[in-house]
C-alpha cells in the first residue's frame, strides 16, 4: 500500500513539470508580450524595455523557464495590477471561503446523490426513479448561475430563510485563526460564527452543488443497476446475511469504485466553477477575484489561478488513485 | 424410495416469468422430486431446461417481481416440516446459509472482488453462528483447511484474485458448508475449472456428503458429473422432469429419447475408432409447448402422432425408474401398459380427438 503510494507520488512529479512548461508558454505568448501585459497602456518603450530587462526577458528561454520554476518554488506568483500587492497573498486570503463553499458543495452532492442513487437503482421504473433521472437531467442542464439566481430571489429575498450574500453576516464579532471560518468558530468555539457562515453556504453550496449532484445521482444508480446483476451479490444473499450487510458490505462497496473517481474529477471542476456562484452571492472566494481580474487582464493574477487549480486538480487526482486502491485490492496489485 | 420421510420433498415446482408484452415463459413446469441425508441427487439438462432456476426457486433467490413460483417445498426443519416457497423473505434469509446453501458455478464472479477471503468466510459465520473476532477468523481457517486450501491463515487475508481457481470454488465451498446446512445445492461447480481440478472438487463434495450427511442437489450438464457423483438423477427437459431413476439403472437402461440422446452425444475413450457421435439434434428452442403434446417431440427420432396427443405423463415403468413417454426406448411392454393406465393421456386423446 505505502508503496503503491510512493509510486504515485514520484508520477506527479512529471505531470507538474509538463503544467509548469505549459503555464510557461502561455506566459511568453500573452498578447504583445508580458511588457503590454504587464503595464499600461500610455506606458513608454524605454519603461517596456527596462521591465524586460527586469524580468529576465532578454535571456535565453531556458534560463528563463528556471528563474521562472524557482519563483514558483519560493511561492513568488508575481504582484497583481490591480492590487498592487503579491499575487500569492490575494490568493491566501480568498482560497478558505472557496475551499469551505466546495466542500459544502461536495458533501451536499454526495451525501444526497449516492442514497439517491442507490434508492433510484433499487427501485427501478418506480415513480421515485424517473424523477431522479429527470431532477438530475433538469440538474445538468440547468445553467449554474441562472440556479443560483433563483436561489438567491426564492430562498433570500422572498423567503428569507438564508442570507443572500456574503461570507458572514456584517459586523459579526470573530476571531480569525487561519481564514477557514466554519473552522475557526469550531475550534474558538464560537458557535454563532459556525452557524452563520455555514447559513451563508448553504445557497452558493445548493447552487454549485447541482451539476456534481446529478452526475452522482446517475453514475450511482447506473454503477448499482450493473452491481446489483453480479454473482457475488447473489452468493451473498445466498450466505443469508442481512440487507443492509448485502447492501453496504457488497453493492455499495463495489458499486462505488466508478463513483469515486467521478467525485474526485468534480471536486476539481467545483474550484473552477465556484467563479460563478460566487459572483452571485458576492461571495468573497476565488471565483469572484478571478472574475474581476478577467474584467482587468490582471495576467499575473489569472496566472497564479490557473497554477493554483491545476495543482488543486493534479493533488485531487491523487486522493483518487490514492482511496480508488482503498477500495480496489486488484488496483494495489497492478 | 426411502421409507423415513425425506429431508426436502419437492411437489410440482412451476416457475412462470411474465413478460411485458410477450407471452409467459414457463420455465419450470411442475417438477417433483425429493432429496434424501447424505445423498447425491442430480438434476440433469441442457441449458434452458430449467435446471438453474429450480436451485433458485428453492433457495428463494429469484427476484420477487415479473414471475409466479406455485407448488410446494417442504423441508424437515427442526422446527417441524416446511414449504420453503411459503416462507417470508426474512426467514428464507435466516434459514439461507444455515440450513440450506449454494456453490455457484463460477468461483471468481461469486466472490466479491474487494474484500478478502477471511472475511467472505467470517461475514457467515457471525450471522449464523454469532463467531466474532479472533473466534470467527480461528473457526474460518479451520474451514479452509478442512476443504483442502494449504497455508488458510494467510489466504484468510488474500483476496479473490490472487486465489487460483479451483482454490476460489474451494473457498465457496467452506462458505456453503460453514455453518453445517442439510441441504447443498451445487449449480455446476465443475463447469469454469480445469478437469483435473474438476476431479478434486467433486471428490471434496463427495467426501462431505458422506461425513455431514448433507443432502447435495447437483445440477448439470455433464453426465460425467452425474455417473461419478449422484446416486439419483432426475432428467430435465423444458421445465419438466422427463426420467428419474438411481444412478445404474438410468446409465444402464436409458428409456426417455432425450436420456438415450445425452448419453450418445458423451464423447467415449472405448468406443470403436471412428464411430461417430450421435447429437441430440436442433436445439431446446425447437421444442413445443408440453400443453400440445411433448416437447421433445421435435428433435426426437422415436416419434409418433400419439406424442402429440396431450403431454405424457410421468409413469413409473419399473420401480424407482420413471419416464414421461409414450415410446419409450428399449421397454415397449412397460411403456405400453403405462399409457394405457394413465388416465390423464387417455382424456387429452378425447379432448384433442
Amino acid at each position: 500500500m505505502l508503496r503503491f503510494i510512493v509510486r504515485r507520488v514520484l508520477q506527479l512529479i512529471p505531470t507538474l513539470v509538463g503544467l509548469s512548461i505549459l503555464l510557461f508558454v502561455w506566459l511568453q505568448r500573452l498578447p504583445g508580450g508580458p511588457e503590454y501585459a504587464l503595464l499600461p497602456d500610455d506606458a513608454t518603450d524605454e519603461q517596456r524595455a527596462s521591465l524586460r530587462r527586469s524580468l529576465g526577458l532578454d535571456e535565453p528561454l531556458t534560463v528563463q523557464y528556471l528563474s521562472f520554476l524557482r519563483r514558483i518554488a519560493q511561492g513568488d506568483l508575481g504582484t497583481s495590477i490591480a492590487s498592487g500587492r503579491p499575487v500569492l497573498e490575494e490568493f491566501l486570503t480568498r482560497f478558505p471561503a472557496t475551499f469551505e463553499l466546495a466542500v459544502s458543495a461536495m458533501v451536499i452532492a454526495v451525501a444526497v446523490g449516492l442514497p439517491l442513487g442507490y434508492l433510484a437503482a433499487r427501485r427501478r421504473g418506480t415513480v421515485l426513479d424517473f424523477a431522479a433521472v429527470g431532477g438530475s437531467l433538469v440538474g445538468i442542464c440547468t445553467p449554474v448561475f441562472f440556479l443560483a439566481f433563483i436561489l438567491k430571489v426564492v430562498f433570500a429575498e422572498r423567503l428569507g430563510l438564508f442570507p443572500s450574500a456574503f461570507r458572514l453576516s456584517p459586523g459579526l464579532d470573530r476571531t480569525n485563526l487561519s481564514g477557514f471560518a466554519v473552522l475557526d468558530g469550531l475550534r474558538t468555539g464560537e458557535w454563532d460564527v459556525v452557524a452563520d457562515a455555514l447559513a451563508h453556504l448553504v445557497l452558493p453550496g445548493l447552487a454549485l452543488a447541482s451539476i456534481p449532484l446529478a452526475v452522482i445521482v446517475r453514475m450511482t444508480r447506473a454503477s448499482v443497476l450493473e452491481v446489483l446483476e453480479e454473482d457475488y451479490v447473489r452468493t451473498a444473499d445466498a450466505k443469508g446475511l442481512h440487507r443492509n450487510t448485502v447492501r453496504t458490505r457488497h453493492v455499495m462497496r463495489n458499486a462505488m469504485l466508478p463513483v469515486v473517481t467521478a467525485i474526485g474529477l468534480l471536486t476539481g471542476s467545483l474550484f473552477a466553477g465556484a467563479v460563478l456562484t460566487e459572483s452571485v452571492f458576492a461571495f468573497p472566494g476565488i471565483g469572484s477575484f478571478i472574475y474581476s481580474a478577467t474584467q482587468e487582464r490582471d495576467y499575473p493574477v489569472l496566472t497564479g489561478f490557473i497554477l493554483i487549480i491545476a495543482t488543486v486538480y493534479v493533488f485531487i487526482n491523487l486522493l483518487v488513485d490514492i482511496s480508488y486502491s482503498l477500495l480496489d485490492p486488484r488496483v494495489r496489485a497492478q | 424410495m426411502s421409507s423415513s420421510t425425506p429431508l426436502l420433498t419437492v411437489d410440482e415446482l412451476s416457475v412462470v416469468f411474465h413478460r411485458r408484452g410477450a407471452d409467459d415463459v414457463r420455465a419450470v413446469d411442475g417438477v417433483s422430486f425429493t432429496l434424501e441425508e447424505g445423498r447425491v441427487t442430480g438434476l440433469v439438462g441442457e441449458s434452458g431446461c430449467g435446471k438453474s432456476v429450480t436451485s433458485l426457486a428453492l433457495m428463494g433467490l429469484l427476484p420477487s417481481r415479473g414471475l409466479t413460483v406455485g407448488g410446494s417445498a417442504r423441508m424437515r426443519l427442526p422446527e417441524g416440516e416446511t414449504d420453503l416457497l411459503a416462507l417470508s423473505p426474512r426467514r428464507m434469509r435466516d434459514l439461507r446459509g444455515a440450513q440450506l446453501a449454494m456453490i455457484f458455478q463460477d468461483p471468481l464472479s461469486s466472490l466479491n472482488p474487494v474484500i478478502p477471503i477471511g472475511l467472505q468466510v467470517t461475514e457467515i459465520l457471525r450471522r449464523h453462528r454469532g463467531l466474532r473476532g479472533s473466534a470467527a477468523r480461528k473457526e474460518a481457517a479451520d474451514l479452509l483447511h478442512r476443504v483442502g486450501i494449504p497455508d488458510p491463515t494467510r489466504r484468510l487475508r488474500e483476496y479473490p484474485h490472487q486465489l487460483s481457481g479451483g482454490m476460489r470454488q474451494r473457498a465457496l465451498i467452506a462458505m456453503a458448508v460453514a455453518c453445517r446446512p442439510k441441504l447443498m445445492i451445487a449449480d455446476e461447480p465443475t463447469t469454469a475449472l480445469d478437469v483435473t481440478i474438476q476431479a478434486q472438487i467433486l471428490e471434496l463434495l463427495r467426501d462431505l456428503v458422506v461425513e455431514e450427511g448433507t443432502a447435495l442437489l447437483m445440477i448439470t450438464h455433464d453426465l460425467g458429473v452425474v455417473a461419478g457423483l449422484c446416486d439419483d438423477i432426475n432428467v430435465l427437459y423444458a421445465g419438466r422432469a422427463v426420467e428419474a431413476a438411481p444412478r445404474s439403472p438410468l446409465f444402464a437402461e436409458p428409456t426417455h429419447p432425450y436420456t438415450v440422446g445425452l448419453l450418445g452425444s458423451v464423447p467415449r475413450l472405448d468406443a470403436p475408432r471412428g464411430e461417430p457421435l450421435t447429437p441430440v439434434r436442433g436445439s431446446v428452442n425447437d421444442n413445443i409447448a408440453w400443453a400440445d403434446g411433448c416437447a421433445f417431440a421435435p428433435r426426437c427420432d422415436h416419434y409418433t402422432m400419439e406424442c402429440l396427443r396431450g403431454a405424457p405423463e410421468l409413469v413409473h415403468a419399473t420401480g424407482e425408474h420413471a419416464h414421461r413417454c409414450v415410446n419409450p426406448v428399449g421397454h415397449a411392454k412397460a411403456a405400453d401398459r403405462a399409457v394405457q393406465e394413465s388416465p390423464a393421456a387417455v382424456g387429452d386423446e378425447e379432448a384433442r380427438g
